[in-house]
């Protein structure tokens, strides 16, 4: 695996006839997508969702929005790292066993350099009191939540929220922030587990309901 | 044992029982490692500093770092970058593997039932939550440690406005070339550096 770190430069778009040089040049390129996020992702998983966004969905093509946000579900109700699951599961998603493993190499790999680096040369102090990075992250801190924010408004139209469903996100956001809005501790009721559950639950029974009012139309 | 099948245990344990990333998992992190005596408490605070100064996750940041210095700390004939690369990599690898493995694993079976009704009725059922839980993961991180870490009146309106600034950059598109594209968030990131530099760094 280690030799899929020295990846050569990006596909040649000359061979696009050939499928298989394609398919290669796409894993390299998702290699080189994910390096990429791992390399600009501050703060966790859900900061990385707008550069995904823009790599996988808005520039290669190779999800659709919807399909992204079920991947999002899927990540978020596994444990482990956020950022890593999404990684996994949209290389899982573009080219099975090999894409996951080449995305989550690449999602971790520019954290982990970086940090070894630090811990062999540097000394924390030098990262703690140095007042030049402490100004750059002053000022990354807040744009990394305007990047959180833009693909709330892209997701909730992808997942053509009308008014029968924008109660749903809305009811989320407020119960699992309610500690920061409100000063009220739900305890489980603020934890995002709890909506998975209830959501596929939902979205189950609706199913199942809508089902079972289709067969009764049909035997009346 | 030894302290590399305990790093790795520890770090397989966090992998496996660590719900909701970043800073749900620290204090499991910081129970597997402080409490043995691998790190002292002022280590850890030193690597949660570091990994708010870094990219990628802090669960990697900290199984990396973690794994770097505790095989030295606990043995000091083991002081040497190479035992302690060992200790990351381990550390690494057994953090991520217990998560890439559920997530290739319920991905396939998703797959193979993504026509049935059901799966498709749960997934149209999650999309709204999973646009809550992008806009919780937002007002999260609306707080005093990222708009307004010193206390300072205009620090916290100038932090306001690169929000602000950075959300049209990235949401709206502007006429470029003869085309209307929007920023590309790396960009926006970088933009967000700079400005803060000379803002508050000269």
């Amino acid at each position: 695996m280690p030799t899929k770190s020295h990846v050569p430069n990006p596909i040649d778009s000359g061979k696009q006839s050939d499928s298989r040089t394609t398919s290669r040049g796409e894993v390299v390129q998702l290699f080189i997508s994910f390096f990429k996020i791992g390399l600009f992702t501050f703060g966790g998983g859900w900061a990385m969702i707008s550069i995904i966004e823009r790599e996988i969905v808005d520039k290669f093509h190779w999800i659709e929005r919807n399909d992204f946000l079920d991947l999002l579900a899927v990540a978020q109700s596994l444990p482990g790292i956020l950022a890593v699951n999404i990684a996994t599961a949209v290389g899982d998603k573009l080219h099975g066993m090999k894409g996951s493993a080449v995305a989550t190499l690449g999602c971790i790999l520019p954290s982990f350099l970086i940090i070894l680096c630090i811990a062999i040369f540097l000394t924390p102090d030098m990262i703690k009191n140095n007042h030049v990075l402490a100004s750059i992250f002053m000022g990354i801190r807040p744009a990394v939540v305007a990047l959180i924010i833009a693909p709330v408004i892209t997701s909730a139209k992808s997942a053509k929220l009308g008014l029968k469903t924008i109660w749903i996100p809305l009811v989320v956001a407020l119960m699992i922030s309610s500690s920061q809005l409100f000063g009220i501790n739900l305890g489980f009721g603020s934890n995002p587990i709890l909506f998975i559950i209830l959501g596929g639950f939902g979205g189950w029974a609706f199913w199942k309901f809508s089902v079972r009012a289709l067969k009764n139309s049909q035997n009346k | 044992m030894n302290i590399y099948l305990k790093l790795i245990w520890a770090y397989l344990k966090i992998g496996i029982f660590g719900f909701g990333g970043g800073y749900a998992m620290l204090s499991l992190v910081e129970h597997s490692v402080v409490d043995p005596g691998w790190i002292t408490e002022t280590m850890f605070t030193d690597i949660v500093a570091i990994s708010q100064m870094t990219p990628g996750p802090i669960g990697i940041n900290s199984a990396t770092y973690i794994g770097y210095v505790a095989p030295a700390h606990v043995n000091p004939s083991l002081h040497s970058p190479l035992w302690g690369i060992l200790g990351s990599v381990l550390a690494t690898l057994a953090v991520v593997l217990p998560s890439f493995f559920l997530v290739i694993y319920s991905s396939h079976f998703i797959r193979r039932h993504q026509e049935s009704g059901a799966i498709k009725g749960i997934f149209a059922g999650l999309r709204p939550v999973v646009v809550g839980l992008i806009a919780s993961a937002a007002i999260l991180l609306m707080n005093n440690a990222n708009f307004n870490p010193n206390g300072i009146n205009w620090q916290l309106w100038s932090n306001i406005a690169i929000c602000a600034v950075a959300f049209c950059l990235v949401y709206f598109k502007f006429p470029f070339r003869g085309k209307r594209i929007s920023l590309h968030p790396i960009l926006v990131i970088c933009l967000a550096g700079l400005t803060g530099f000379l803002i508050y760094g000269l």
